[in-house]
């Protein structure tokens, strides 16, 4: 009887496709977590038991792991099928965007706020598959406004570009204030 | 009435009525779009709040909580598609009212409801509000500690069949909370000898990333839906004498919404449920539910908008949030040494009326706005998905950025934007991180301050709110394993009711001789018994 698991597999609630994996991850990452309490954290004396600065972190790593391995134990299906390694395929594939996140976060410094956010809305827009002028406009004028509202009225803490620099006197003042 | 006149004078200034304006039209939009949602919008302009003034940056974040599900409803009754989580429900009476050619109704209806409820709430907590304001004193150290618990627990139960997992996310929470400089005993935490996690892990960088840059990528990895609008006809006003004719459904809705608002982790999605079932069962006509019931639309769409407001309560009142967005207005308290709790309460009660007064115009300016601009707003729903992502990608750099201008809070964010966007696609909930991460702190603070002058350790549970505080959480945890139980007992017979065959004949033929040889036996002793025999046995009748 144990063996047969289709009720729990219709009970189970969300896709079964990936969980394993997740659940195993999880675990084992919360494992080395705990083999690291002794390590990473300190035992002070005279200080009560509630108060250690261990206290936490080990409620918290034990927390992991038991209720982790309890999630994985009452998975309905613990093994590896193909449509396991369709799902893996689909989150490696999002490291794309954060790679194109990470290349933005890296240019703004250099290229400036205002040039840097046009450029990527820009050439994101036509990487999704945008290529009409419509949308492509959009896209720029929508990065304009985006700079326009925080970095020109809430003055939100963006540097100003290094290129900036290469500007005229009273335009490049304008400019690593504004833009 | 002179809280209410000193209120009205903390909201009488231009950036007030201007943060109102936005916050209410803002958040319409937001909630109008599916696929942005006001947790994604929170996150992201929560930095930019900083450099406000509490008032002006909290009623930016309440104007967007508060009304995105007013717009929420739009794309839920026109696309079936609900433009923010808690407008589910609406899609099941919304849609098929516009499929019959009523979806002027059911947004005129929706609207009318959602005003019904958020005026409802916003007057019943100003009402309450000195009686909370006796109350809120009465919690020290100790049960603040237990307030937070009891939020921790219901926030992992409340997700039905993922409690497990929910707990572990939770303790994940209460890990990164942990992560750096202990501030009492200066010692470090998992920091790996790494300068960068002395400082922690900061709360709006995963916040960011679980909520806004996993959603960017979730929609930039999606397809683009093909969305047809259905032309709007009939008057905006009909919804209003519609919902005076239901007036018991909308103030039970409301009712439920104010109270379950104001419980810990339990939120918009149990005061629906609780209130739909409610309409359905005093219905006179149970059967028209989830095909274009009146009832069923203002049950719904009442419920979820009396929250936003008590949802507050355990925020100003104890310092606890409840939910991952009031987790997220939190951090604005902290940045203006503002600390939320008794104290607020006791020595700032305008400053907590005047929020309350700001969700109340807040409802009014959204009405308003709605019933003269639905037409042109739903347009909004036609935007693509994807550059949906993009936009919330580059709004995402805006929000975790401008926080210290570090590359590596970027990393950390991304990181935890793929974290997210795995939790989305297993349909695993990100909520339990965020207030693992907040009530761990607010518990970690409250044992160490309340355990300071405890011997026993019932000493904990001495005083009445505590105890009552205990005996809740001991009774949640029994329900809650009752529920297991019969999870369980039910997955056990849902089982066997499907075997179709006997898996081990042996075994079954060992139970019958055994069954067999006992049944014997007894006749036997019976038999030979001399002074006791069976009262079945035909000779003792005799």
């Amino acid at each position: 009887m144990s063996k047969d698991r289709s009720e729990e597999v219709r009970r189970f609630s969300g896709p079964l496709r990936g969980q394993a994996l997740f659940a195993i991850v999880f675990v084992v990452a919360a494992a080395l977590l705990l083999s690291q309490l002794g390590s990473e954290t300190k035992w002070m004396k005279g200080t009560k038991f509630f108060a250690q600065p261990r206290f936490w972190p080990a409620v918290s790593v034990i927390g992991m792991v038991v209720f982790g391995g309890l999630h994985l134990w009452k998975l309905p299906r613990r093994g590896f099928a193909q449509v396991d390694v369709k799902e893996w395929i689909i989150w490696f594939k999002a490291i794309e965007f954060v790679l194109w996140f990470l290349a933005y976060v890296l240019l703004v410094p250099i290229l400036g706020y205002l040039p840097m956010t046009v450029a990527f809305m820009l050439l994101l827009t036509y990487r999704l598959g945008y290529r009409d002028r419509f949308m492509l406009s959009v896209s720029a004028a929508f990065g304009v406004a985006v700079v326009l509202v925080f970095k020109g009225f809430l003055n939100v803490k963006i540097p100003g570009g290094a290129v900036y620099e290469y500007l005229p006197g009273a335009l490049r003042t304008f400019f690593i204030i504004n833009f | 009435m002179d809280i209410l006149f000193e209120a009205f004078q903390v909201l009488a200034r231009w950036d007030v009525m201007i943060a109102l304006l936005v916050g209410s039209v803002g958040g319409v939009l937001i909630g109008a779009i599916p696929g942005v949602g006001p947790a994604v919008a929170i996150a992201i302009l929560l930095p930019a709040t900083f450099s406000m003034d509490p008032i002006v940056g909290l009623t930016v974040l309440l104007g967007i909580y508060g009304s995105s599900m007013y717009g929420g409803a739009i794309p839920a009754i026109l696309i079936n598609t609900p433009g923010t989580a808690v407008n589910a429900l609406t899609t099941y009476d919304g849609y098929p009212m516009t499929s019959r050619g009523e979806a002027r109704r059911a947004l005129s209806l929706a609207y009318s409801a959602s005003f019904y409820g958020g005026v409802f709430s916003v007057v019943c907590l100003i009402l309450f509000a000195p009686v909370l304001a006796k109350i809120a004193p009465m919690f020290g150290s100790r049960e603040i500690f237990l307030a937070a618990l009891l939020g921790l627990i219901l926030v992992v139960i409340a997700h039905r069949g993922q409690s497990l997992i929910a707990a572990a996310l939770a303790s994940f929470g209460i890990f990164l909370h942990t992560v750096g400089l202990e501030p009492v005993k200066y010692t470090k935490r998992f920091t790996f000898e790494q300068s960068w996690l002395s400082s922690g892990v900061d709360l709006i960088v995963v916040v960011l990333g679980l909520f806004a840059i996993s959603q960017a990528i979730f929609l930039l990895r999606g397809e683009d839906e093909k969305i047809r609008l259905t032309k709007l006809r009939g008057g905006m006003f009909q919804g209003m004498r519609e919902l005076s004719r239901h007036p018991r459904v909308a103030t039970v809705s409301a009712t439920l919404g104010v109270l379950m608002g104001m419980i810990p982790g339990v939120g918009e999605f149990t005061a629906q449920f609780l209130s739909y079932t409610y309409a359905q069962r005093t219905s006179e006509r149970p059967d028209d539910f989830g095909h274009g019931a009146s009832e069923g639309l203002i049950a719904a769409e009442t419920s979820n908008n009396a929250v936003p407001a008590a949802a507050m309560v355990p925020l100003l009142a104890l310092g606890i949030p409840g939910e991952a967005l009031t987790a997220m207005m939190l951090s604005v308290f902290y940045v203006h040494n503002v600390v939320p709790g008794p104290q607020l309460f006791q020595n700032q009660m305008d400053f907590v009326v005047a929020l309350y007064l700001a969700l109340l115009i807040l409802n009014v300016l959204v009405l308003i706005f709605l019933l003269f601009a639905t037409n042109q707003l739903i347009k909004v729903v036609k935007i693509p998905n994807r550059f949906l992502g993009a936009a919330i990608l580059t709004l995402s750099f805006v929000g975790v950025y401008s926080l210290r201008n570090s590359f590596t809070d970027c990393l950390v964010a991304a990181c935890f934007g793929v974290f997210g966007f795995v939790l989305k696609r297993l349909s695993l909930p990100a909520v339990p991180i965020v207030l693992g991460m907040v009530l761990g702190g607010i518990m970690e603070v409250k044992l160490r301050a309340g355990m300071a002058r405890v011997k026993e350790p019932f000493d904990f549970i001495d005083r009445p709110v505590a105890m009552i505080l205990f005996i809740m959480i001991i009774g949640v945890l029994l329900l809650h394993f009752r529920y297991v139980w019969g999870e369980r007992k039910s997955l056990k017979e849902a089982k066997w009711l499907a075997k179709h065959a006997s898996t081990n004949f042996g075994a079954q033929m060992s139970r019958r001789r055994s069954f067999l040889s006992t049944e014997r036996g007894k006749t036997l002793r019976a038999k030979r018994s001399k002074y006791a025999p069976r009262s079945t046995d035909k000779s003792s009748r005799r």
